[in-house]
């Protein structure tokens, strides 16, 4: 949360693609991923909740997978690639995951919601037919204070139903 | 509105998720967290080491040559206290610190790095004083004194604190005769009750940005629950014209009553000034956050219940001394309503409630949702199953006896419960009918898992001052639409989904016609206290209404001359002003709205603007020797039921089945009134069976973090829930609504907490219920049971044993 890029030690050039877009930058070499996300790319959809990867508001998808971005050096996700919350959505048309989300109302403050919804985008991507069950063991690792999950789930299941 | 005719409505009712939702889900709601201004410093706080010490001397010189450091600044620089209730908080530690975590100095810095590294380069010379960490310690004679100077702070007139001693407020209630109500007692059941500290958990931390300008002006960003107050405040301890100072706020990422009142923006905008008028930013990590930002207090109680044989309450007398740490500001207001309101949703006659806030050298305390009730229940909902037991009555029809009933009986505070409040018995009935009460849980397949089943009854007002208010503007647009201006805030509840409903609702418009600013600000939004206290939708929505009567005449006049009717013979739906009874003479909106065109060119009106507003007209100040008087505008009666199993062997609970019950006059929107339900259940169940901050022996939080501090996940949130909504009608309240945001998660503790006595005859009296205290409790209070268990298990394992071994026969 500290907004603060590590310094110290000799600065890497990487090359990462993010929504879709090549960026190349010259970064400290402790800079965490999250950091890099919202200070230098400006995408302040990706949240931090606690520093201590216990939450999950900073959940990308690099390479394929979900992550925490609070834990990863950014330098990590060189030549890879990576989505945001920014990145799934086109043209203001929300992706099925944003829409059972929002018509479930499994979001109040919506802080943590960013998280939670990068999470399921690679576990729907890989679980066609979850059960809640699955669902339910798939957002442990993301924290949220205001729904009680209920809906959260059901917006997974909706989702899951809306992308076949 | 109300009344005995059933409206069809086109959106009341209906089940509307929150247009906001847009913003969230993809990520681009402005959060204070995530704004940036030109020019923009950081501050970095620096944390006291010692619980209890004065100040010396800070030396920060070294920190003022760290590259990109502007300024550091000390207590000294602010010599003043500030606060809602009790004023006794400073910015910055002035001449002594009074926690482990209390903020000595400030550093500003062109980034958080730099003002990090500076943070290291301060020396501050401590003079360690005696510490007190307990409340009952600190309340004694002769204890260490966290403030001497009590006696000459600014005190909000509700509020007793004792100068000369750590209690920063005392508070009385007390009704009939106690001593005679026991003596008519066949029984009498009483103990001793705690919770311990615990962190609100918002997912966005404290963020604020002030930009105190050369003209005079200040600009702050606030992820606050409470801008007006904040404002209000803010321009009294600064001595500043209020309108001078301008208070924004985005969504914010949560607040649950942490965020309401004062928060850092005293601290920021003087720190603007320090460094040159410049805009700097304050964000908590989360460990700062539980190290530093108020949290919420932990109570030891203690209570003493007279039941007489038919199970009638003659007595109740109850104890609440309120740890508030380092600063009571808030904590004083949890205190006085754990007092007034401490005989919950009954009637007694016999009645004596003490209550204390009480300074400690810990974190300081402030408000958390249902403040006061989740306290006072968790003593009189399990005293009250503990009593039945001891009576052999079942705990369901004791409550039923007691309840209060609206039109005849006086509450706590001996004012008459209005003949509108709800149905307090329908209540009871639909939670113990939902939950099964009576006939035996289910039993689980595993015989060291048992299902207990739990029930308790709650209710909820707002602890506001008689004089809170609120406000509401509307103004049309072009196109027939309408922009509201509200003051009640936007961090989830969905309040403002609720309020243009009823926009669109009453002018008969579409939703999409209604426009809400998701930004707050105190210069162009109307006013309201705080957003607090289950009030928003009562009380701003109340203002709503009338502001929407005003437009409406406003509309009508015009639309008289138009159509040569009077006025009481003009109606407004359908986005139409038409002639009662003639809905084909009529006048679109849009076309009045902005002022009437004759065909000759004539123009009349002009464009429409309404304003309404709400006050409590009825409430009074308490008495401060009894407590007596009306301290709120409704009460909203709940109740909770659970099925819980538990691990006998480990302690675990798992609550399986969730009954949350409401009777909340009218849900204008069901989906967020269940998303109240849900949520705050978890939150209950989160803080009864989870959460505690942890102390060390220097009174530092132990835990500030989220891996040492569990917060209730999706896997801990039960497999059923029964929710039902209740509607009987309040006449004041917008379409009959009562609040209902905080309520919800006030009885579920003492439903947990009584599942365990009734099904596992275990009484566990300090919360949270986590594994360990009641894997102890099973074995010290029902050993028989947990020998059984055991047995149990080596029974099962045994018998899988012998199943794999003959599987390994049979594979040979």
């Amino acid at each position: 949360m500290s907004q603060a890029p590590g310094n110290g030690g000799e600065a890497i050039t990487i090359t990462v693609k993010v929504n879709g877009k090549t960026y190349t930058h010259t970064i400290p070499p402790r800079m965490l991923l999250v950091h890099y996300i919202r200070e230098v790319l400006g995408l302040k959809g990706t949240h931090i909740g606690c520093d201590t990867s216990n939450c999950g508001a900073c959940t990308v998808i690099l390479n394929g997978k979900a992550v925490k971005s609070c834990t990863l050096f950014a330098f990590m996700a060189d030549g890879g690639e990576i989505l945001t919350i920014e990145g799934i959505s086109e043209d203001g048309k929300l992706h099925p995951i944003q829409e059972a989300f929002w018509e479930n109302h499994a979001l109040q403050c919506g802080f943590c919601t960013p998280g939670f919804i990068m999470n399921l985008y690679e576990f729907l991507s890989k679980n066609k037919k979850p059960s809640e069950e699955e669902v339910r063991r798939a957002i442990e690792g993301n924290l949220c204070r205001c729904t009680g999950y209920v809906n959260i789930v059901r917006a997974a299941m909706a989702a899951a139903e809306k992308m076949g | 509105m109300g009344g005995a005719v059933v409206r069809e409505y086109r959106y009341i009712g209906k089940r509307i998720p929150p247009r906001d939702a847009f913003d969230k889900v993809t990520g681009i709601a402005p959060y204070v967290y995530d704004m940036e201004l030109p020019g923009m410093l950081y501050v970095k706080l620096l944390q006291s080491t010692q619980p209890h010490a004065r100040i010396k001397g800070i030396d920060y010189s070294k920190a003022l040559s760290v590259s990109g450091v502007v300024a550091v600044a000390t207590g000294r620089d602010f010599p003043f206290r500030i606060g809602i209730y009790v004023g006794d908080r400073d910015l910055l530690a002035i001449e002594k610190a009074l926690w482990v975590g209390h903020p000595v100095a400030a550093v500003i810095a062109e980034s958080p790095r730099a003002a990090e590294k500076a943070l290291d380069l301060i020396e501050v010379d401590y003079e360690p004083l005696q510490p007190v960490f307990d409340p009952i310690e600190a309340m004694k004679p002769g204890a260490p004194l966290l403030h001497p100077d009590l006696g000459k702070y600014r005190i909000s007139p509700a509020f007793k604190p004792r100068p000369g001693t750590n209690i920063a407020n005392e508070f009385r209630l007390s009704k009939g005769d106690v001593d005679k109500g026991f003596s008519k007692a066949s029984v009498v059941v009483e103990g001793e009750f705690s919770i311990p500290f615990m962190s609100h958990v918002y997912m966005e931390t404290q963020a604020v940005i002030a930009h105190y300008k050369p003209n005079g002006y200040v600009d702050i960003w606030s992820s606050a629950q409470s801008p007006f107050s904040a404002r209000y405040l803010l321009a009294m301890s600064l001595g500043m014209p209020v309108g001078r100072i301008r208070i924004h706020v985005p969504y914010v990422g949560g607040g649950f009553g942490g965020k309401a009142g004062l928060g850092w923006e005293p601290l920021a905008v003087m720190l603007s000034k320090k460094a040159g008028y410049r805009p700097v930013k304050l964000l908590f990590t989360r460990s700062e956050q539980m190290r530093l930002a108020p949290v919420v207090a932990g109570v030891k109680a203690w209570g003493k219940l007279g039941l007489d044989k038919e199970g009638r309450i003659v007595a109740y007398q109850a104890r609440f001394i309120f740890d508030s740490g380092a600063f009571g500001d808030y904590t004083v207001n949890v205190s006085r309503t754990a007092g007034y309101a401490c005989t919950g949703s009954y009637e007694v006659d016999n009645v004596e409630c003490l209550s204390y806030a009480v300074y400690t050298n810990k974190i300081p305390t402030t408000a958390l949702r249902g403040f006061g009730y989740p306290e006072n229940h968790w003593v009189l909902e399990r005293l009250i199953d503990m009593a039945a037991k001891k009576l052999g009555m079942d705990p369901a029809k004791v409550r039923s006896i007691n309840l209060l009933k609206p039109g005849k009986s006086k509450t706590s505070t001996g004012a008459r419960l209005r003949e509108d409040a709800g149905d307090p018995q329908r209540v009871l009935e639909e939670v113990i009918g939902s939950l099964g009460w009576g006939r035996e849980p289910s039993s689980t397949d595993k015989p060291w898992k048992i299902r207990a089943k739990g029930f308790a009854l709650s209710v909820k007002g707002p602890s506001q001052p008689p004089d809170a208010s609120s406000s509401a503007i509307i103004k049309f647009n072009e196109d027939g639409s309408v922009d509201v201006m509200v003051g009640t805030g936007n961090f989830g509840q969905g309040t403002v989904t609720s309020l243009a409903m009823i926009v669109a609702e009453e002018f008969g418009i579409p939703l999409d016609k209604v426009h809400v600013h998701e930004m707050r600000s105190t210069n162009d939004s109307a006013y309201t206290w705080q957003t607090v206290g289950s009030r928003g939708l009562f009380t701003d929505g109340s203002a709503l209404l009338e502001a929407i009567k005003d437009a409406k005449s406003k509309i009508k006049r015009v639309a008289s001359a138009v159509l040569r009717v009077s006025e009481d013979h003009l109606e407004i739906g359908d986005g139409k002003v038409y002639v009662k009874g003639k809905p084909w003479h009529y006048i679109p909106l849009e076309r009045i709205v902005m002022g009437y065109l004759y065909e000759n060119g004539n123009a009349i009106g002009g464009p429409i603007i309404g304003a309404g507003r709400h006050i409590a007209e009825l409430n009074t100040f308490l008495d401060p020797e009894t407590g007596q008087g009306t301290p709120t505008i409704f009460y909203t009666f709940g109740g909770t039921g659970v099925e819980v199993e538990v691990n006998v062997l480990t302690g675990e609970i798992k609550v399986v089945k969730a009954v949350q019950v409401f009777d909340i006059g009218k849900a204008i929107n069901p989906l967020l009134v269940e998303g109240q339900m849900i949520g705050g259940f978890v939150m209950g169940q989160s803080r009864a069976l989870y959460e505690e901050l942890i102390f060390d022996e220097m009174g530092s939080v132990a835990n500030p973090n989220l891996s040492f501090y569990y917060v209730a996940r999706a896997k801990d949130m039960p497999d059923e829930w029964v929710l039902k909504i209740i509607e009987t009608p309040q006449s004041d309240g917008p379409y009959g609504a009562r609040g209902i945001g905080e309520n919800v998660m006030i009885a579920v503790a003492p439903a947990i907490g009584n599942a365990l006595y009734h099904g596992l005859s275990v009484d566990v009296r300090s919360l949270p219920l986590k594994a360990e205290r009641v894997w102890r409790a099973i074995r010290e209070q029902n050993p028989k049971l947990y020998k059984e268990a055991l047995e149990a298990v080596k029974r099962s394992i045994r018998e899988s044993y012998k199943k794999l071994r003959e599987a390994l026969v049979v594979a040979r």
